[in-house]
């Protein structure tokens, strides 16, 4: 049994907050809403070259700069800054930490309100209300009014950050000038939904867990969030990427053990695991994995996707990865047939790459390439 | 041969000169799909000088790729599968050009042009061209010109037709042929329209504007 981890330590985070609260798909009114948040960039004038950029499952708004507990780099530092697809010179973009997350907007670590709005002394943890892709996009709409932005020029998101953007030109047609959704789907498939349920399996039978009262303690469920990531991780990369990367390779050792890594694979998942819990709450991960599979923007419009998009004069950029088995293209195709269905205007890409899933966030030129393109014609025709 | 020194009013960079004739059966404003649209040579011209709403799609990664990185409407997809989700006239004209020999279900195709689109702008290669026709007498052997270039077991052009395959599949389906003309590989007019038989004889490609009835 390894030894007990602490709880990582709180930091202040940007946010904004909202007294009069949100009021959640499931019924539930939750106040006050914080929303923490990251800005890069210079909002001009006209208010108009405003991108959100939403993040992933387990990402943060720390999207391109060092993260406040892991010293990092931000996960999109590759495409933002001076010059880049996502053009600092030229955009204002806001990354907010979603809904349910861990990062300062409310979630199940924030201090528990009552229906007053009242603290109650203790975290939310498991007492959390479930939440949907549409609360996360909703509260984030908070955060572009308060900054008094009407029309964001687009919002770009990879994966879970797809769902965010697709979910965003569906509710807010007028306030989207464009949407990116990135290696992602309208809806979450029964097999995704059956390996967020492995992961979160793996917490809830960590006897450090107890119920979803771990903060009691002043611990966290540090093995079973652990091998959530390991298994998690295993999906965001592709069989050639981890040939590649470690092939059959062994770690060092000649002799065969059973005790301890063998295989440099397995000592990579391990050290994944290892740094997640050092950064991620475990009742935050259980709530924002249910809000993906609760995901399915065609129910959401009477069973059928394109009426989510009638009407929309909202561009669309629409980009997946040929070895993606996450969010297989097939997935990125729906959208955009749907999408022609409803008579829009979007460009769709299939990129091809080795990288699995996770290629959203790697160097991948004809993406980047893409992607810029898309923004910077975007942002020609409104004169930005 | 007036027809043949055509004055050339603008070429766009890049665009072939049967694009540019194509661009020219296209009124300001028009919403327009091009099928086959390459780079987007055709749909950056549409956009930029006539105003139009110019979408594209392209089976060719690289070349899709290319045209959304230039901020063109394009998706990667091609005709025989995608066409059928776009709904009843939601353009005014359907483009598809050099591409129809080269699709699985060309008539289906066709059909599908015209139910998405008012009009459909269809150009091809004449398979009646006379040097074919001597090729294929005098060899025995499947023609090789510069328009054919190549061996038939390499050839994506699956479905050749002539011109007046062309104009019979029309009358078949019941598409009013609003416009059409006969170009050499250069894309400039040839004095033949007048008879598709003489056309069909002497054009190398053909560009025909049909309407729904």
């Amino acid at each position: 049994m390894s030894a007990p981890v602490a709880p990582f330590p709180q930091v202040d985070h940007q946010r904004a907050l909202f007294p009069e609260g949100l009021a959640l798909d499931c019924g539930t009114m939750i106040a006050p809403l914080a929303v923490a948040y990251r800005t890069y960039g210079t909002l001009n004038a006209a208010r108009s070259n405003a991108v959100l950029v939403c993040h992933a499952l387990t990402g943060d708004q720390y999207m391109a700069e060092p993260h406040p507990l892991t010293g990092k780099s931000g996960w999109w530092d590759s495409i933002v800054g001076p010059g880049k697809p996502l053009d600092t010179d030229r955009y204002f973009l806001i990354c907010v930490n979603v809904l349910g997350g861990c990062m300062g907007s409310t979630g199940p670590q924030e201090e528990m309100t009552d229906a007053e709005g009242r603290g109650l002394g203790r975290p939310w943890g498991t007492d959390f209300p479930n939440i949907t892709i549409r609360d996360m996009v909703r509260a984030q709409k908070r955060l572009t009014d308060h900054l008094g932005i009407g029309r964001l020029l687009a919002v770009v998101g990879g994966s879970m950050g797809g769902m965010q953007a697709l979910e965003w030109a569906a509710t807010f047609p007028d306030a989207v000038y464009a949407a990116a959704p990135i290696a992602t789907a309208a809806y979450h498939s029964a097999q995704n939904i059956a390996f967020h349920e492995v992961g979160r399996a793996a917490i809830h039978s960590d006897p450090a867990w107890k119920g979803g009262r771990y903060w009691e303690d002043g611990r966290v469920p540090a093995q079973g969030l652990s091998v959530a990531r390991m298994v998690a991780h295993i999906t965001y990369l592709s069989e050639q990427a981890l040939t590649r990367k470690f092939g059959r390779r062994l770690r060092g050792a000649s002799a065969l053990t059973f005790l301890e890594d063998v295989f440099e694979v397995e000592s990579y998942l391990r050290h994944q695991g290892s740094t997640f819990v050092r950064r991620f709450d475990a009742n935050s991960y259980l709530t924002i994995t249910r809000a993906m599979d609760y995901f399915d923007l065609a129910q959401e419009h009477g069973g059928d996707l394109a009426s989510a998009f009638r009407g929309t004069k909202t561009r669309f950029f629409v980009a997946s990865f040929s070895s993606d088995w996450l969010f297989p293209t097939a997935e990125s195709r729906q959208i955009v047939r749907a999408l022609n269905a409803a008579a829009a205007n979007v460009s769709f890409v299939e990129v091809t790459s080795d990288k699995g899933h996770d290629a959203f966030l790697l160097d991948e030129p004809d993406f980047h390439r893409a992607l810029g393109g898309f923004l910077a014609g975007c942002a020609d025709r409104l004169g930005v | 041969m007036p027809d043949t020194h055509h004055p050339i009013r603008y070429v766009a960079k890049n665009m072939r000169l049967d694009l540019r004739l194509i661009a020219e059966m296209i009124p300001r404003g028009a919403t327009v799909l091009d099928i086959g649209c390459g780079d987007g040579a055709l749909l950056a011209h549409l956009s930029a000088e006539k105003g139009a709403d110019a979408r594209g799609i392209e089976i060719d990664m690289a070349q899709a790729t290319q045209a959304v990185a230039a901020g063109l409407a394009v998706i990667q997809g091609d005709a025989d599968h995608d066409l059928a989700f776009y709904p009843d006239g939601a353009f005014d004209y359907v483009v598809l050009s050099r591409t129809l020999q080269a699709v699985e279900k060309p008539r289906e195709v066709l059909r599908q042009m015209l139910r998405i689109g008012r009009h459909a702008i269809v150009s091809f290669p004449n398979f009646g061209h006379w040097l074919l026709r001597w090729q294929l007498l005098s060899t025995g052997r499947m023609p090789m010109t510069h328009t054919w270039h190549r061996p038939w077991h390499e050839t994506p052009n699956i479905h050749p037709c002539t011109i007046r395959d062309f104009f019979d599949l029309c009358a078949l389906d019941g598409y009013a042929v609003e416009r059409w003309l006969a170009v050499d590989d250069q894309g400039l007019k040839t004095p033949w329209q007048r008879s598709p038989w003489l056309a069909n004889l002497f054009g190398e490609q053909a560009l025909f504007l049909l309407r729904r009835t």
